[in-house]
């Protein structure tokens, strides 16, 4: 299928013994906004991890514009989970969207003007432009999501993976980040975004994922968002998916291997 | 005076072994400070700890092995054993459930014991070279020779090269280990660099202030330094100065002092300036907060007796007596006349024989705080489910608080309103 951005292939997480993910398949299609739900636990940060190669699959792999991840990586922004990060870290607004400019320019090459020019129009469309010389530590929670994207923006890929932009932040800032990143779907690129909130997520995602360890349903928004889906993912089976890792994990029973 | 006999017997060049010494204390601790200071900002001071108490074993054993007492060989001991340490730590923090503490502390624990053990028996053995090995356990900054200069000032001269050869990949992993990774650099490489020049240099350390003092040498300079700025290439600049004057010092006062051993002074004296920069540091420091708290006291008081005079004033003339204001508000006489010096001296009033008159600075200044204080009522009254007699209360506190910009948003939100919910008017 040419219309195929992300394809997972029988993908499997395991952490030390415990299932992460369990044999996920999927594919999902380009310039779509795109949302994984599930509760929490249910390996929604591992999925974009190891679509970004930052955990490496138990088995199984995943493929991005049908291709290996490295020889695309310049097209993918990650943005990471904001509370796996120290904000107290010495570092300013402006510091952290310039490592959107890293990848382009390496470890040891300098940023030129055209790197700050781009720096400075990614803080422009997050609002953040005044707060560039600013300590991160002195930020709101959604002012951090708000420099988080401006860094995937800085990017300029076209594949953006995003673990809960929306958490932590307020109505106001909230609209403002499902406006623009609805520009950025008109504008032909594809959002992938972890998210919580069950009563918004018809309205944002053309294209829904839902996981708890396992697949749940992969598909458009109206055919996948129903009530036994739903209840399927958050309700009674959690408890015995859950029940299952922990067999899995301290029984030693034995596990797939590559 | 004996302390200035003192330093000029330090300070001169008759003093060889005093120079060699307190020029190589220096020079190693601001080694430490700046390979350090990514030990602090990737919040594993304790491995640190563990580092320099896992070379103990790698000495002895090099000992063991050569028989003799080779600074170049017990290095090598020292670093494999350290950067075995490390790895251990890594592996067994990706493999097992174990918390990194309890990880950390098992680790060094047993490199240590092992050590200690090792140690002992190469002292029952009777080898008669073994007298010396000891100094590994706390250190003999006083035998430091010319040949341990030249060797501090490599591992320093290397650690600035790799550092800013390397500052955007070491800050890039410190701060976002995934993201680094998600942007395809190898963070491995990266890391493991960073963890050869740190173990490198706890190596080199060890011998001159031992393996229970090498930690504080790494973590306690970016420790303060990170009170006082909050850019990565200032607080490593702030780490190594900390570093080499606290090696000085140190030895400056081991020195002169009898039998004082230098290690430890020179632990000290880094900790007085992590204190002094925790308590002065411009932002962060704990006098800088005092000093903001203040400020904003005087605020306060000057705007609310400034209010209280336009408001009295506002009836008749410009001019109020001081007495008119005491009975007002229940201001502390003393507490009053300070504040009114000061609005004097910064011209909002002016002091004639017990009289107060309200310049047209003030007379602005004063309008703006009741106007802040209505606007903020209104939008209370607006927005929140309040009780009216509770809006005063909280307005007077917020009236100090609300900046030009907020105002301006207040206005614009409240579509400029004429009056305040109890039909004050609002002064433009
Ligand atoms: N580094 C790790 N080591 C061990 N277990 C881990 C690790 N990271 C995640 N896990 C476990 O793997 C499972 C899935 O975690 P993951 O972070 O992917 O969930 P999530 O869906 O993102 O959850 P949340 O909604 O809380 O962010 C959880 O049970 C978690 O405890
Ligand atoms: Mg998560």
């Amino acid at each position: 299928m040419s219309d195929t951005i992300i394809e997972a292939h029988n993908l499997t997480v395991l952490y030390g013994r415990k299932p992460a993910l369990w044999n996920v398949d999927f594919e999902l299609p380009k310039k779509k906004v795109i949302g994984i739900m599930g509760p929490n636990g249910s390996g929604k940060s591992t999925l974009l991890k190891s679509i970004m190669g930052v955990v490496e699959p138990t088995s199984g792999f995943t493929k991005i514009y049908n291709q290996e991840l490295d020889q695309v990586r310049d097209r993918v922004s990650y943005v990471p989970q904001r509370q796996e990060i120290d904000w107290d870290f010495p570092a300013s607004v402006w510091d952290i969207v310039s490592m959107g400019r890293f990848q382009k320019r390496g470890l040891f090459k300098k940023l030129t003007g055209e790197d700050k020019d781009i720096i400075t129009d990614s803080l422009q469309k997050v609002n953040m432009l005044g707060y560039a010389k600013r300590q991160i530590s002195q930020l709101s929670g959604g002012q951090q999501q708000r420099v988080f994207l401006a860094r995937a923006i800085a990017q300029q890929g076209d594949l953006f993976l995003m673990d809960e932009p929306f958490a932590g932040v307020d109505i106001a800032t909230e609209e403002m980040i499902i406006s623009l990143l609805k520009d950025m779907k008109d504008a032909g690129k594809t959002l992938v975004i972890v998210h919580h909130d069950l009563h918004t997520a018809q309205s944002y995602f053309d294209h829904l994922v839902l996981l708890n360890t396992r697949l749940i349903a992969c598909g458009p928004t109206n055919e996948v968002f129903t009530d036994q889906i739903l209840t399927d993912t958050y309700g009674g089976r959690l408890t015995t998916i859950s029940k299952i890792s922990q067999e899995l994990e301290n029984k030693e029973f034995p596990i797939r291997h590559k | 005076m004996q302390f200035w006999e003192n330093i000029t017997t330090f300070f001169s060049a008759e003093n060889y072994t005093l120079f060699v010494v307190s020029l190589g204390s220096g020079i190693l601790c601001f080694a430490a400070g700046v390979v350090g200071t990514f030990t602090y900002l990737r919040k594993r001071a304790l491995i640190g700890d563990v580092i320099s108490h896992s070379v103990l074993p790698g000495v002895a054993i090099a000992f063991m092995l050569t028989g003799v007492k080779n600074p170049i060989y017990f290095l090598t001991g020292a670093i494999i054993s350290g950067l075995l340490s490390i790895w251990i730590v890594d592996f067994v923090q990706a493999k097992s459930k174990l918390k990194p503490d309890t990880i950390l502390a098992l680790t060094l624990s047993v490199f240590f014991g092992v050590g200690i053990v090792l140690l002992t028996r190469i002292q029952h053995s009777g080898v008669a070279a073994q007298s010396g090995l000891d100094s590994f356990l706390f250190g003999q900054a006083a035998s430091m020779g010319i040949f341990d200069v030249k060797l501090f000032s490599a591992i320093a001269v290397i650690n600035i090269i790799c550092i800013t050869v390397f500052l955007r990949g070491f800050s890039l992993v410190s701060f976002d280990e995934h993201y680094a990774k998600g942007l395809g650099f190898n963070i491995s490489i990266l890391k493991s660099f960073l963890a050869l020049i740190t173990v490198i240099t706890v190596a080199i350390g060890v011998q001159a202030v031992g393996v229970v003092l090498m930690a504080a040498l790494l973590i306690t300079p970016a420790a303060g330094a990170r009170f006082l700025t909050n850019s990565i290439p200032k607080m490593l600049a702030f780490a190594g100065l900390f570093g080499f004057l606290s090696g000085l010092i140190g030895v400056f006062i081991s020195y002169s002092g009898t039998g004082m051993p230098t290690g430890p002074w020179i632990v000290v004296v880094l900790s007085i300036f992590a204190l002094i920069a925790i308590l002065f540091g411009k932002k962060k420091g704990v006098f800088a907060r005092m000093r903001l708290r203040k400020s904003n006291n005087v605020k306060i008081n000057n705007e609310n007796v400034l209010k209280d005079i336009y408001k009295l004033a506002d009836k008749g003339n410009n001019t109020i007596s001081v007495q008119d204001l005491i009975e007002k508000e229940k201001h502390s006489l003393s507490k009053l006349k300070s504040t009114l010096n000061r609005l004097e001296a910064t011209d909002y009033i002016d002091q004639v024989r017990g009289l107060v008159i309200l310049s047209d600075k003030g007379r602005i200044a004063a309008r703006e705080v009741i106007r802040k204080h209505r606007l903020w009522e209104i939008y209370l009254s607006k927005y929140f489910q309040l009780d009216e007699d509770h809006l005063h209360d909280d307005a007077e506190g917020i009236e100090h608080v609300i900046t030009p910009e907020i105002e301006k948003e207040l206005i614009k939100l409240l579509d400029r309103p004429k009056t305040d919910p109890h039909q004050s008017e609002i002064p433009y």
